[in-house]
């Protein structure tokens, strides 16, 4: 049905640009909202994590070895959440961790997101050569699986934080490539498009200032989303010990440590998890909160 | 509007009557009144034109009719009675065995309205099983594909034994256009309601496609609701037309008579911006102003703002009034001779 | 009376565009054949200063890439386009854009010409900014004339596409088309997607801003009654070919080509005394993928001869200032 809206309807509001409009509506939905505040949470916690973290995350006490969280017998307030296998407190060592899974998610996603835009709006637009060779090379790397050609491409460069960040942007970029070349190929047929050629703007104008701001929120959305898959491949790596390299604390490679434990002391390997599953859960609502508030068709 | 209260004597009931029908849809800017107060009448075997702009309520007011508001949007108040059934009682169940049997409706785009997932006989098929009580119990889909071919062929589909099967992209604007035709006429309806049938279609094909519904009208006696914006269409293709703006209906009469004597100002107002090929040197006179903002209206006639006519006394609520033979104009000057 | 007129300010001479479909790699790979699409089969025609061509034709009969194709937004095939006694069929885009501010075009969906990012006075002012004619202060100032001059106010400068309704968007579209004086404009069906009491407002516009600033039109529409009343002359288009041009008066009031007189035929006309007697087209627009032989509209055409299915007639004079591409005006013109 054509039902209703009238145009002077929508003509009297105050005046708001349309990223305006969707930042407002995703603040409106409190689930997401709330979401969110975790996500800046654990931000917040990597950020100021030497001003947080009760103790020091590296310093090993053998008397306290699988001390159990405060609320058990044996356990104290101090160490709230336990001590692992060398007896290093288990809240400063997610604190710290945090730092860890939020540099290399933002890190990757966001070189990634640059490279896969770039990438993208080339494709789309120019098309010809450049959207075959570009377009190939995503389909190759979208044919390996993702872990095995991190794994692979680690065992190559060995592990540091710098090698999984490369790794993971070597294969991640295709994703922004792909939700961006499909964006272009429907806004570069747009009629707004052929009046800024019909005025005489050039091709980068174009892309970067005409196309680019109409397609930035599902790229948006969707890096978000992926910033969830990057902390979990990030934690897989660690997990596998091809990751980040002890001593440094992340939370992938402090579940593989309390593997050896997890019958008798299950805290060692259960809070960092749960830490990986509170990030990843709060991302994914948000990014779904996103969604919503940037999709077009919620748009009023 | 009881427009023909004096001789409603010998005149049959109406097949649908429609009184005082006001429909809202809440939005954040307020609450909106797409339709306030229609009151019509389609007889049985009449083509009533229903012609607007955009936002003047003539899809609203039908879609009220048969019950396809959705939710926040609601009929606030009014009646509508079809065929001596109160339509705002109605449950569900009346609802489904009403729709597609006894009253149909065709969209202004049939890409959309069809479903691109079945086949164009599935569709009419889907229809007529669950409506046609004619069809034998048996065989009731044989039947019913046999009778999907017959409309086919009816409405001018070529080859249609053969291309009853093929999915709706696979068909031309003017036929998905007779294909929705087909379907709607199926199960021989009493009421044709035709929104905008011809609006995303070519001149060519447009006159093809309302002379297809003329025919079919005479054939099967059955009444239609012309919907559109086009008064060219309305004046060769209907016995009467209302005219509705900002969500009201203005002017009301027998065709030939409200075209040749428009008696409120923006039916004359909407005569002269039509650009005719008679009188090239005639100018298209624009309508100065914009179509007014449909929240919190009231107190006034609606087109004052626009209106050239109007008075200190058009601020006020303006009923409708006889203007001639079964003609009623929504303006307090509709009885003066103006040039 | 050649040698008085002026010379053209467009002149379009053979001009032809094809697509290629299904040219992708993989049908390269796989010598498929591929599909052509004459969108424009060698048309030609010309604009003189100051008047207003009409260009009506049905969905997908190649008008609007004609157009587009005269300003090269997209490439001419074959053919040639003079501009102002220059050839720009071949030119250097980067010429084709120093030009872009002598040809401009209006288009027709208000909602979709605008980009929805951009406020008003970005999207006015961009020409300025990009051909460097207005600096920094002046711009505005500019800007705020212009939508003056289509009846928009200084106060829409901030707003964004969404504030506005289809009328004042598509006063917004015309603003950032006059915005460089351009002497040539395109209206590409500038009033099909507007409710009529706006489309009269915006073909009143459009007809005051043609007198004040001297413009020339090529005026597309598939509504005849508006190509009457904006048109001078008018060229009837088909299947990618133009099928009858002439002056506005002649060719509506006696119209030759039988196509011609179907399409006016089949406007649903007010007042019963000026309807005509219906020219009924059987059937639909063929496939432009597969166009028929010989005369492309012999397989709807209600007279049509043997000729006609084998040979395609050309356009020649039918004895009232007017061209027609017909069969019948030959075997009439040979009796």
């Amino acid at each position: 049905m054509t039902a209703v809206p009238n145009d002077a309807a929508i003509v009297r509001e105050r005046i708001e640009s349309p990223t305006g409009q969707s930042l407002r509506r995703f603040l409106a939905d409190r689930f997401s909202a709330a979401a969110m505040g975790i996500v800046l949470l654990f931000v917040l916690l990597a950020v100021f994590a030497p001003f947080i973290a009760p103790h020091d995350p590296y310093e090993t006490d053998l008397f306290r070895r699988l001390q159990p969280p405060a609320w058990m017998e044996g356990g104290e307030w101090s160490f709230v959440l336990g001590c692992d296998g060398l007896g290093r407190d288990i809240l400063s060592r997610i604190i710290y961790g945090a730092r860890v899974s939020i540099t290399i998610g933002l890190a990757v996603v966001m070189i990634a997101t640059v490279i896969g835009i770039v990438l993208g709006l080339a494709a789309g637009y120019l098309r010809g050569w450049v959207d075959i060779v570009i377009s190939r090379i995503v389909d190759i790397l979208l044919g390996f699986p993702y872990l095995i050609f991190a794994i692979a491409l680690m065992a190559m460069m060995g592990p540091g934080l710098k090698n999984i960040i490369l790794a993971l942007v070597l294969k991640e970029w295709v994703v922004p490539a792909r939700v961006v070349r499909g964006e272009v190929l429907a806004a570069r047929e747009m009629e707004y498009v052929e009046a800024a050629r019909a005025v005489g703007a050039p091709r980068r104008y174009i892309m970067f200032r005409e196309i680019l701001p109409n397609i930035l929120s599902p790229v948006i959305v969707v890096s978000t989303i992926r910033m969830a898959h990057v902390i979990i491949l990030e934690a897989s790596l660690s997990f596998l010990g091809i990751g980040v390299q002890p001593p440094t604390a992340s939370w992938g490679s402090m579940v593989a440590d309390g593997r050896a434990f997890v019958l008798d002391a299950w805290w060692v390997s259960t809070f960092p998890g749960l830490a990986i599953l509170a990030l990843v859960l709060s991302i994914n609502v948000a990014s779904q909160g996103l969604r919503d508030a940037f999709d077009p068709k919620f748009s009023d | 509007m009881l427009l023909t209260r004096s001789s409603a004597t010998d005149r049959p009931a109406p097949l649908l009557s429609i009184r005082g029908l006001k429909t809202c849809f809440p939005t954040r800017a307020g609450l909106v009144t797409a339709v306030d107060g229609v009151d019509l009448d389609v007889q049985p075997g009449e083509c009533l034109g229903i012609v607007g702009e955009s936002g003047s309520g003539k899809s609203v007011t039908f879609a009220s009719v048969i019950g396809l508001i959705r939710p926040p949007g609601r009929i606030a108040e009014g009646s509508i009675h079809f065929d001596g059934a109160d339509l705002r009682t109605l449950d569900p169940g009346g609802w489904r065995r009403l729709r597609g049997r006894d009253i149909a409706m065709t969209m202004q785009d049939a890409l959309t309205a069809l479903n691109p997932a079945l086949t164009v006989a599935e569709q009419i098929c889907e229809v007529l099983v669950a409506h046609a009580q004619d069809l034998p119990r048996r065989n009731r889909w044989r039947a019913a594909r046999a009778r999907a071919i017959e409309m086919l062929r009816l409405v001018g589909i070529p080859a249609a034994e053969s291309r009853m099967d093929d999915y709706p992209h696979q068909f031309s604007g003017g036929m998905r256009q007779r294909i929705m035709i087909a379907i709607a006429l199926a199960c021989r309806p009493k009421l044709l309601i035709a929104d905008e049938p011809t609006t995303a279609l070519d001149v060519t094909i447009q006159a093809q496609v309302l002379d297809l519904i003329s025919d079919l009208r005479r054939e099967f006696g059955m009444s239609v609701v012309l919907i559109t914006h086009d008064l060219g269409v309305v004046a060769e293709h209907t016995d009467r037309v209302a005219v509705m703006y900002a969500g009201q209906i203005v002017e009301t009469g027998p065709t030939r008579d409200l075209i040749a004597h428009p008696r409120h100002p923006y039916t004359r107002g909407l005569i002269g911006l039509i650009p005719r090929l008679s009188d090239l040197d005639a100018p298209i006179k624009p309508i100065e102003g914009q179509v007014p903002d449909l929240i919190g209206l009231g107190g006034t006639c609606r087109f004052a703002d626009r209106c050239e006519l109007r008075l200190p006394e058009c601020r006020q609520d303006i009923p409708m009034r006889p203007v001639g033979a079964a003609h009623e104009a929504r303006c307090i000057r509709a009885g003066e001779d103006l040039p | 009376m050649t040698h008085q007129e002026p010379p053209p300010l467009l002149d379009v001479r053979n001009l032809e565009k094809v697509y290629h479909l299904n040219d992708g790699l993989l049908q390269r790979v796989m010598r498929e054949p591929p599909r052509v699409l004459r969108a424009v089969d060698y048309v030609s025609f010309s604009v003189q200063p100051g008047e207003t061509l009409g260009l009506i034709g049905e969905s997908g009969c190649g008008k609007s890439t004609l157009a587009r194709t005269v300003l090269r937004l997209h490439e001419p095939t074959s053919g040639s386009i003079v501009f102002d006694g220059k050839d720009i069929t071949r030119i250097p885009l980067a010429e084709m854009t120093a030009l872009r501010r002598r040809m401009q075009i209006i288009f027709q969906d208000p909602y979709a010409s605008l980009n929805p990012r951009k406020s008003v006075e970005q999207i006015v002012g961009l020409p300025l900014a990009l051909h460097g004619v207005a600096k920094r202060g002046e711009l505005r100032d500019r800007v705020v004339a212009m939508l003056e001059n289509v009846g928009l106010k200084s106060g829409h400068l901030g707003r964004y596409p969404h504030q506005f309704s289809g009328g004042q968007r598509q006063r917004i579209g015309i603003a950032r088309a006059l915005i460089l004086n351009p002497s040539f404009v395109v209206c590409d069906e500038p009033v099909s997607a507007l409710d009529v009491s706006v489309q009269a407002q915006i073909i009143a516009l459009l007809g005051t801003l043609k007198r004040e600033l001297g413009l020339t039109y090529l005026f597309i529409s598939h509504d005849i009654g508006v190509i009457g009343h904006v048109s001078d002359r008018v060229a009837v288009m088909y299947l990618g070919d133009i099928v009858e041009i002439g002056p506005t008066r002649a060719l509506l009031n006696a119209p030759s080509h039988p196509y011609t007189k179907a399409l006016l035929s089949a406007v649903p006309q007010i007042d019963a005394g000026s309807r005509r007697e219906r020219v009924k087209l059987t059937g639909d627009l063929p496939s432009p993928l597969a166009p028929p032989s010989g005369c492309k509209f012999h397989t709807r055409c209600p007279f049509a001869m043997d000729v006609c299915r084998r040979e395609a007639p050309v356009l020649r004079k039918n004895g009232r200032d007017a061209l027609a591409a017909c069969h019948l005006l030959e075997i009439e013109h040979a009796a």
